[in-house]
């Protein structure tokens, strides 16, 4: 038995199953560092998928290999638009933000397969897509043995995911819009005295949640599964959620629970390969990320804390 | 007769009504988009659910789970907590109802009762776990209950392969025949529709609703708390006590719910690949219920005929069943946002007032 092929392998399915849970967390993190609830991520992820999927479907025959970016991109679009009621009931309205989110969660189930089904004369499934991303080997660090394969031959959306990664930390922490994003989410009164407008902010910030969470979305149907169903995304939009709250609200932290979570899903291939399932249920490796959210929301696992005015509607009247 | 335009015209029903009326309409512009008649649509919908006997009674049948689950959320929310947890606290009513309804053999006047006890016993500690985390460390109890939902489905899942699953099979041992809740005679009448003793009980868990919380003392301190925590505390209640105790309550609900799913309906419990939803449909019905066990009950019914009667939508005008979600989606969302349907009321409002006087 060759450890080293396994562990690589380990790592290699790790990077495919993290790569939409960063993508969706990091979109909850600008939403609720603006002080926006966001628990739509699961809502805005299916809507991603959805049109990933139909828009590489529309234009595979023409584009072939570029038509899955156009899935993705056009699934980035998507998802801020779809996430645009959300800010609407949220910010303007000052709606209950945990419902508007469950709103929007009903929406994207219904409507996405209602499309679906319209699209593909009733079939409640897209078509299995010809063209959908394929791995990119970087050239010359994919021959370096075992680690070659486990990190170096990915596909394009974990690159980008990675990327993303650094430039949120660069955004949120290092320019006047990320202290501005952040000012907003713990105190809007005082970002509102000294001239911030927090509305636009936290406008802006559901918006780029809806994108990045329908980035990750579009990921599943464009990688894993190559097609869209209505238990294409089935949950992973929550894990993003713990992931964001797990990974204390800071992009590098929420990678790594991600990652985390990752692990999990990997090693559930790997339990059943050898056999373990009779010492370790595979039930109890799906819930491990929703205990381990548990724990750490609880403090028995080192304390989160939230954007200070996280959930409260923004009154200019109130005191 | 002013008297019941003044019940009509309150803001409290008003935005409901007209929220529920937007999503009609919001589900009516989604079928002109996708080439369907709205109108012949949702005339379909009613003539499936009040076209048979059979049909009729399956709408009682969905409409049940539908007010306990109501019912749980709703009870929550009087003491200012969000059980978005309903889902997970029917599943474990529904694993509990099981297991004694599988394992036990009992004379049918105990086995029943016992069942459902179990049911509701598992989903009010299910709840009172995010009541308890909410009470003891300040966590937030939507999180934790939408983590416990999952929790809840993969520990149904596994208990069910552990113990109750034959080798080979992907539903668990029928229950035992006096553990059955289902009324053979009614049944019959519907032409063998599952109507169950459930949907009696689930009236009852609403009258309940209202004595618990405005005729007793410990009603009075659970709608305080859920008021003003802070001026609670001062005169003297226990606000964690109260969280707990109201998370407690509203779990028994949903976990009544999912015992009487197996107990009046299926007779055996089958692995689940996804929620089961009722309890996400429980936050739809409170919120239109405005948190009144009547107007749970009320909203409940509305809900059921919705979700029974789409598939007569798609067999009279070939819409897709989803598209009812989408309705109740938009109903969830302009109940939330209801600034907007004020837009709409406000005109109603107006006009009663320069008629009063």
């Amino acid at each position: 038995m060759d450890w080293g092929l396994i562990l690589s392998n380990l790592v290699h399915d790790t990077i495919v199953f993290s790569t939409a849970l960063i993508f969706a967390s990091l979109g909850g993190l600008y939403s609720e560092r603006s002080g926006v609830v966001n628990i739509a991520l699961e809502g805005m992820m299916i809507i991603g998928a959805f049109t990933g999927a139909v828009m590489t479907y529309a234009f595979q025959d023409s584009l072939g290999s570029l038509a899955p970016w156009v899935g993705f991109i056009a699934a980035g679009i998507g998802g801020a638009i779809f996430a645009l009621p959300h800010a609407v009931a949220s910010v303007s309205f000052k709606a209950d933000q945990t419902v508007s989110g469950v709103a929007l969660n009903f929406l994207a189930a219904g409507l996405s397969v209602y499309l679906t089904k319209i699209i593909f004369n009733g079939a409640g499934q897209t078509t299995t897509l010809s063209q959908v991303f394929s791995k990119w080997s970087i050239p010359g660090l994919h021959d370096i043995p075992y680690l070659g394969h486990a990190i170096f031959e990915a596909y394009p959306t974990s690159y980008i995911a990675f990327i993303l990664v650094f430039l949120t930390w660069f955004l949120v922490f290092k320019t006047p819009f990320g202290l501005r994003l952040r000012a907003v989410g713990e105190h809007p009164r005082a970002a509102d005295t000294v001239g911030i407008n927090v509305k636009k902010m936290r406008y802006t910030a559901v918006m780029i949640s809806g994108a990045l969470a329908a980035l990750g979305g579009a990921t599943i149907s464009l990688t894993t599964t190559s097609n869209f169903s209505h238990n294409t995304v089935s949950g992973q939009g929550f894990i993003a959620i713990a992931a964001l709250i797990f990974g204390k609200w800071h992009p590098a932290g929420a990678m790594g629970a991600a990652l985390f979570f990752g692990v999990a899903q990997a090693i559930k291939s790997l339990v059943q390969i050898f056999g373990l399932t009779q010492y370790v249920p595979t039930e109890f490796i799906f819930m491990l990320p929703y205990v381990l959210t548990i724990l750490v929301m609880a403090g028995f696992v080192g304390r989160s804390s939230a954007p200070a005015a996280l959930g409260k509607p923004y009154d200019t009247g109130s005191r | 007769m002013n008297k019941v335009i003044a019940v009509f015209t309150k803001e409290s029903f008003l935005v409901p009504l007209v929220a529920i009326i937007l999503g009609l309409l919001t589900g009516a512009v989604a079928m002109l988009a996708g080439g369907f008649n709205p109108v012949k649509a949702y005339v379909a919908l009613l003539e499936k659910v009040f076209g048979s006997a059979y049909n009729f009674g399956e709408t009682i049948r969905q409409i049940t789970p539908l007010i306990f689950t109501g019912l749980a959320v709703a009870f929550a929310f009087r003491t200012g907590l969000f059980n978005i947890g309903a889902e997970g606290q029917f599943i474990v009513g529904m694993v509990a109802s099981t297991a004694v309804g599988v394992s036990f053999d009992l004379p049918a006047y105990i086995h029943a009762p016992l069942a459902i006890i179990a049911g509701a016993v598992a989903g009010g500690l299910w709840g009172s776990i995010a009541g308890y985390l909410k009470a003891a460390r300040g966590v937030n109890e939507v999180i934790t209950s939408i983590m416990l939902n999952w929790v809840a489905l993969y520990f149904a899942n596994w208990v069910m392969n552990a113990f109750f699953i034959p080798a080979g099979q992907q539903r668990s041992e029928m229950i035992q025949d006096s553990a059955v809740i289902t009324i053979s005679w009614l049944s019959a009448m519907f032409d063998s529709a599952r109507l169950h003793w459930g949907t009696l009980i689930a009236i009852l868990a609403a009258i309940f609703f209202y004595v618990i919380l405005w005729k007793t003392k410990s009603g009075y301190e659970l709608r305080a708390v859920g008021l003003n925590p802070h001026a609670s505390e001062y005169a003297g209640m226990n606000v964690n006590r109260n969280v707990v105790k109201a998370m407690f309550i509203g779990g028994m609900f949903a976990g009544i719910g999912g015992a009487c799913e197996i107990l009046g309906v299926f007779h055996y419990q089958a692995i689940m690949t996804s929620q089961p939803g009722y309890g996400f449909d429980g936050i739809a019905v409170a919120l239109i219920g405005g948190n009144t066990p009547l107007g749970v009950v009320l909203a409940a019914i509305l809900f059921g005929i919705l979700t029974f009667g789409s598939a007569g939508m798609k067999f009279g005008a070939g819409v897709p069943v989803e598209l009812i979600r989408v309705v109740i989606a938009s109903v969830i969302f302009f109940v939330a946002a209801h600034g907007i349907v004020k837009i709409f009321v406000k005109p109603i409002l107006k006009k009663k007032k320069e008629g009063g006087n």
